[in-house]
């Protein structure tokens, strides 16, 4: 593999990885705010403890999510320096003004809330909770904005003198309509993600405690109920404003870039009205569109492109050779493009990923909505769930929003190949911005060294993940404990001894006099 | 003045804003296995810092992110150069965040001492690692014309990198040791006062050295003076912490920070990265910003957010301003006015 491929590689794992945090981070900090926001207004304990138990979840997955981000910022100067001299004008300053903007509000505030109970009024820790979560709100707005400008660069135009895009209106950049329906679809999907997490670990606790006799009296009966139906909501709700940011997205995609859109369906030529495909069989992986077959309803992908069932949708095909008349059929034969100077361009996405990563997408995120259809029945009317099958199911399918909106955005990213920056089709040709991705890479960095980071930080990210997924598993079964800091009754850990929360008795000799006080009840959450 | 000057400013106040706060969360970090013998000790010296340092780190973010807003052509030559030190940076970071959260969730000895192990390498590798790329960039990298490296993967490792390591690093550990001594009581605060005392004259030589160094590089009149109160303000901080006044202490050794800083950024001006190369090759400020449009939004929107984010970062400050010791401050749920 050459720079470009290894630094591609190594873009998709830390994106896709860090990506994995991020949903939880913005969904879950919506919902225990709203969790502290409901117990600062009724003063029921079992609100208190729902915060704090899903609190905890949330900053133990914050910090990696903080920790990847570091990453991403660099990444941009480490391995793609041509991009980050080609779009400084716009995308340095998005990813500044999210700095400036939202990381400093997120961080600090979250700091105040983690170490503030008992220390400021009550009212102002619970605003720090949502000062920070505003902050990774409107964090995810202009990264959403940076990488939608990338898609559809607006607000530019080419200084001649430079052959670079400068920025002429920031708030055509900001008010991108890819942005805004980017954003709301993002939004939309890490409220699936928390809302899968609550009805997985909600219904799993209930059945617990149900086996183990316990009534529905005892308290934490009802941090459990309340759990899952409010996820069961959030699921349900999300849903269909993913469908709905989704679909618009998709006919903002077929006039912005129809070639991914058209190779998501595996659509060769040029069809009115045109089918949706349910199944694809043939050769996708070889992006010979020709080979491929589909199971097909007819008329619906016209109704999804263009809200009628008649307009044509074009093919592959008739766009792949749209594109080499308009950008050439070859890359130029200039070293900047590195070894691929002088290969011909092919403008269709890598088929089976486009393809499936749209279905699989689609697919995950109806799992999760029905998911939370069955927590809202089989919790109605003060029910507890009875079914293993639909307990445990429920538990694995917190994974289905996470692959969903992996899928997504690997959809995305790889759908808008081979340009890094795509060409804006509202633009007059000869004014169009794009930039492809093969000379987006650095030209002074050698393979050896991209290769190290990507093992090094692979590993790291490994590493991570076990750490993390271990002690997520771990406080999750242990489940909520009492404001004096032991376990609710009902709630004796399986584990080995050192499982034990409450503290003092196990604890090893020179830690516990001192961090098991009371202060560090306050602190129990966190430090 | 030009708005690229404004934005060399900026970003140079970012930077010194990082190397001061993070400065001292790093020499604590640094400082666990020196000063913490007991758990109890670490466990205090990490509340000292623990609503701080993710507050601190965004300093760091928001620096780089300024240079790639500012100037991407110094961003896009700066870290390519040094690929793999850079590597290793984030590597630090990235170790260090998580040991910092991941310490608490769980409690037996040998995980407690793990991650504080952890703690303690990330911190020195992110000190060392950023000091190095500071170093470097500020005396010279080996960059062609067009801003690319000459040489191998390890080109830009040389003597200003060890420099920049080495003054970032025991500045640091000094600074973490005075803000101990300034936050804590008890054996952490004498331990911590010890360590000053006997470390800050001569931790403060190679930051004083590398100033010193593009001072005479490309200085003037204004970063002689400077760099004198930079080198003044050792003696006053040395002073101050050996008659345990550890506020004005605190003060003075910052001013440390504050003057060598200004005093590289001020002699560096107007080139953002030398090359070693030929000085034909040097990226100035004019080669490598963006446009006036682009900068005049940002100066609006820094001229709006920092007063804003300085105002609530100074407030966390002030909330979390008490003395803290190895016993309980405040008995559980009870409420103090902020």
């Amino acid at each position: 593999m050459d720079v470009l491929d290894v630094a591609r590689w190594q873009f998709g794992i830390t994106t896709v990885y860090h990506f994995l945090m991020v949903p939880l981070t913005i969904g879950l900090g919506i919902l225990v705010a709203v969790m502290h926001t409901m117990w600062v207004r009724t003063d029921k304990p079992e609100w208190l403890r729902m915060t704090r138990f899903w609190g905890r979840v949330y900053l133990i997955n914050f910090v990696l999510g903080v920790a990847t981000g570091l990453v991403q910022e660099f990444q941009f100067g480490l391995a793609w320096s041509e991009y980050s001299r080609f779009v400084g004008d716009v995308f340095g300053s998005l990813l500044a003004l999210e700095a400036l903007l939202a990381f400093f509000l997120e961080s600090t505030f979250l700091g105040l809330w983690i170490f503030g109970w008992g220390r400021i009024p009550k009212k102002l820790h619970l605003a720090s909770l949502w000062a920070a979560v505003i902050g990774s709100i409107i964090s995810a707005y202009f990264i959403i904005a940076a990488n939608s400008w990338m898609q559809h660069p607006v607000g530019v135009v080419t200084n001649d003198a430079t052959g670079r895009p400068e920025q002429v209106d920031f708030f055509a950049v900001l008010t991108n309509n890819t942005a805004l329906a980017a954003f709301s679809h993002t939004i939309a999907g890490a409220l699936m993600v928390a809302g899968a997490a609550l009805v997985g670990i909600g219904l799993y606790h209930l059945r617990k405690r149900r086996l183990a006799g316990r009534s529905p009296e005892e308290t934490d009966h009802a941090v459990w109920r309340r759990s899952a139906r409010l996820g069961g909501y959030v699921s349900l709700i999300a849903f269909v404003l993913v469908a709905i940011t989704g679909d618009y997205q998709a006919k903002l995609m077929y006039e912005q870039q129809p070639l991914k859109m058209s190779s998501a369906e595996a659509l060769c030529t040029t069809e009115a009205p045109a089918p949706f495909s349910i199944f694809a069989f043939g050769k996708l992986s070889d992006n010979e569109c020709d080979d491929v077959h589909s199971w097909t309803v007819p008329y619906l992908l016209s109704y999804l492109a263009h809200g009628d069932f008649s307009t044509a949708v074009p093919g592959v095909n008739e766009l792949q050779e749209e594109y080499s008349a308009a950008y050439g059929a070859t890359y130029p034969d200039d070293p900047s493009f590195g070894d691929k100077a002088g290969e011909p361009i092919d403008y269709t996405p890598v088929l089976a990923v486009t393809y499936w990563s749209f279905r699989l997408m689609i697919g995950m995120g109806m799992v999760s909505a029905a998911v939370g259809a069955y927590a809202l029945w089989s919790t109605r009317r003060g029910r507890v769930p009875t079914s293993a099958i639909g307990v445990y199911g429920s538990l694995l399918a917190i994974g289905t929003p996470f692959l969903a909106n992996a899928a997504g955005w690997i959809f995305t990213e790889m759908g808008r190949q081979p340009f890094v920056v795509y060409p804006n089709p509202d633009v007059p040709r000869e004014e169009q911005v794009y930039f492809f991705t093969a000379q987006a890479v650095s030209p002074g960095v050698s393979a050896a060294e991209v290769w190290t980071s990507l093992i090094a930080l692979t590993l790291v990210y490994g590493a991570l993940a076990v750490v993390e997924l271990w002690l997520l598993t771990r406080f999750v079964r242990r489940g909520v404990t009492t404001s004096d800091g032991a376990p609710t009754p009902g709630h004796t850990p399986e584990g080995s001894p050192d499982d034990d929360v409450s503290g003092g008795a196990d604890v090893t000799p020179g830690s516990a006099s001192t961090r098991r006080s009371d202060e560090d009840d306050v602190l129990s959450f966190a430090y | 003045m030009d708005l690229q000057t404004v934005w060399f400013a900026a970003v140079a106040v970012l930077w010194t804003g990082f190397l001061l706060l993070e400065g001292f969360d790093f020499g604590v970090a640094a400082l666990l296995p020196v000063i913490g013998r007991k758990e109890a000790d670490r466990h205090l010296m990490l509340r000292s810092i623990g609503p701080l340092w993710d507050g601190n780190e965004v300093w760091l973010i928001t620096a780089a992110g300024a240079v790639f807003a500012a100037f991407p052509g110094w961003y896009a030559t700066w870290l390519p150069a040094l690929y793999l030190p850079f590597v290793l940076v984030l590597f630090g970071l990235i170790i260090r965040a998580v040991a910092f959260e991941w310490r608490h969730s769980h409690h037996t000895a040998a995980w407690d001492s793990t991650w504080t192990h952890v703690i303690t390498a990330g911190s020195l590798i992110a000190a060392l690692g950023i000091g190095a790329a500071l170093g470097a960039t500020t005396l010279g990298l080996p960059i062609d014309g067009d801003g690319n490296r000459v040489g191998g993967a390890f080109a830009g490792v040389g003597w200003p990198a060890l420099l920049g390591a080495v003054a970032v690093l025991a500045y640091s550990m000094v600074h973490g040791a005075v803000f101990l001594a300034l936050k804590t009581d008890g054996p952490v605060r004498v331990a911590a006062r010890r360590f000053a005392t006997r470390w800050a004259p001569v931790a403060a030589l190679p930051l004083l050295l590398w100033a010193g160094l593009v001072h005479l590089r490309s200085g003037t009149v204004v970063t002689a003076g400077l760099w004198l109160v930079a080198a003044l303000a050792v003696l006053v901080a040395w002073t101050f912490i050996r008659v345990d006044r550890e506020g004005p202490a605190f003060t003075a050794w910052a001013v440390v920070m504050l003057g060598s800083a200004a005093t590289i950024f001020g002699a560096a001006y107007p080139v953002v990265v030398p090359s070693t190369v030929d000085s034909a090759f040097d990226v100035t400020i004019a080669d490598a910003s963006v446009s006036d449009y682009t900068l005049t939004v940002m100066t609006w929107a820094a001229a709006v957010g920092l007063p804003i984010v300085l105002g609530y970062q100074a407030w966390t400050y002030w909330v979390f301003r008490k003395r803290l010791t190895a016993e309980p401050v405040e008995p559980a749920g009870e409420t103090v006015s902020a």
